[in-house]
């Protein structure tokens, strides 16, 4: 059994764990608050673009000379996956989900055949990927410095990516994110963004007539390169929500699972305490029988 | 009826502006400046680097934009731009910085004719405000 000063000791530093654990969990909330202000400030700028592509891509009618990065490259056999974790840890299940989901894809990749190509956002998803499939990593990019998700960390990302399709080093870009529900659910989420999908599912708004200038084709070209740029920086936003969320989750679990110890180990101390003394008494008494 | 209708400007981050008494928008379309009344047909086109001036009951106002798409539908103008400044709170460092810039990018030997156009634009742009 341990001493009573053990018993003190682990008491003390659990408690410290728990006033750390409850600091980030503090952190974490008010940093939640912000990030979904901007997830949700955000969501006009994606839902407007969308919009826009969908009437566009409804007016082309010949889908043999329309933007590539519409209608594809015509293959299905480089697979380009672009998975957006966090640059941080201890924030629950929230890299491992994305991770977890990202896998399963890749295996689905390989039974097919096809070929495999990743590109890591946030140092996390890297450091678990690398690992099993570190020869398939081509590019890491990590913001580490940069506080907030801005909109020019997303346009790196998107030019990245975009150079790489005009080289014709992949057919088909997949992004990995976690998308927010609330705060301790969040979603993994794959979202294939080259060739776009551009079936909508809702009603055909093809009676709108608009009028184009300059043509259809080159507003296209122009606008699609700027929206996968916008749907990399939705992601991102979705996942510093995420981000915050889970890890506000996972550190009010650890500051309760703290509180417990610490009730447990309070109790094995005084009742260590108690049979010490009545030890002692024991003792004290069974020498006075004695004499 | 009134000759007003309503605009909205989003950005990435945010809804940048959103106003219903408009009367007039003169946009930096990208073949040339276009001038937006009330029941405009439809249409959807892109910007250059330029100046959105807006009239409105409530006054006039000016913002500059580097790009853009702006879409008119059922009296809605919504312009979706990746970066825009009021002229009015527009600093006179940041100018510089940003005419520095453009014109650096601008004389970019490998430079294609397009973007080449786009970087002159913005050059030119921001001298005329300075």
């Amino acid at each position: 059994m341990a001493s009573l000063d053990d018993l003190k000791k682990r008491i003390t530093s659990v408690k410290s764990t728990q006033k750390i654990t409850k600091a980030m969990k503090m952190v974490a909330a008010a940093k939640l608050k912000r990030a979904q202000d901007s997830a949700e400030k955000g969501r006009p700028y994606s839902e407007k673009m969308n919009n826009i592509i969908l009437n566009l891509s409804s007016g082309i009618s010949d889908k043999e000379t329309a933007p590539k990065l519409l209608s594809g490259s015509g293959k299905e056999q480089v697979h380009l996956c672009v998975v957006l974790t966090s640059d941080r840890g201890l924030c629950g299940g929230f890299n491992a989900n994305i991770i977890k989901k990202a896998k399963s894809y890749f295996a689905k990749l390989n039974k097919e055949g096809k070929e495999l190509k990743i590109i890591t956002v946030g140092s996390k998803g890297n450091d678990q990927l690398k690992r099993v499939y570190g020869n398939k990593i081509i590019e890491n990019i990590s913001f580490k410095n940069s506080k907030n998700a801005n909109y020019f960390d997303a346009e790196k990302v998107g030019k990245i990516i975009i150079e790489k399709f005009q080289k014709e080093e992949f057919d088909i870009c997949t992004i990995f994110y976690n998308q927010f529900k609330n705060v301790i659910t969040q979603i993994p989420q794959a979202q294939q963004i080259i060739p776009l999908n551009t079936k909508s599912d809702d009603q055909n708004n093809s009676e709108d007539n608009y009028e184009f200038e300059p043509d259809e084709d080159e507003i296209l070209s122009n606008l699609l390169p700027k929206n996968i740029s916008t749907q990399i920086f939705k992601a991102m936003l979705e996942n510093s929500a995420s981000e915050q969320g889970a890890r506000m989750s996972a550190m009010d679990n650890a500051t309760r699972n703290a509180g417990e110890m610490v009730d447990k180990l309070t109790i094995e101390y005084n009742r260590s305490r108690q049979a010490a003394i009545t030890k002692e008494l024991i003792e004290i008494i069974s020498g006075a029988e004695s004499l | 009826m009134s000759d007003e209708f309503k605009i909205e400007i989003v950005n990435p981050e945010k809804s940048f502006l959103s106003k219903e008494d408009v009367n007039e928008v003169v946009v930096p379309a990208f073949e040339g400046e276009m001038g937006i009344l009330k029941d405009h047909i439809s249409i959807i086109s892109f910007l250059k680097p330029g100046i959105i001036t807006i009239q409105a009951k409530s006054g006039e106002e000016k913002y500059y934009v580097e790009d853009g798409i702006i879409e008119f539908k059922n009296n809605t103008l919504s312009i979706l731009t990746s970066y825009i400044l009021n002229l009015k709170d527009i600093e006179k460092n940041k100018l510089l910085e940003l005419l520095k810039n453009a014109e650096e990018e601008s004389n970019k030997p490998e430079i294609s004719d397009q973007l080449k156009y786009l970087a002159d634009q913005k050059v030119e742009t921001l001298k005329s405000i300075n």
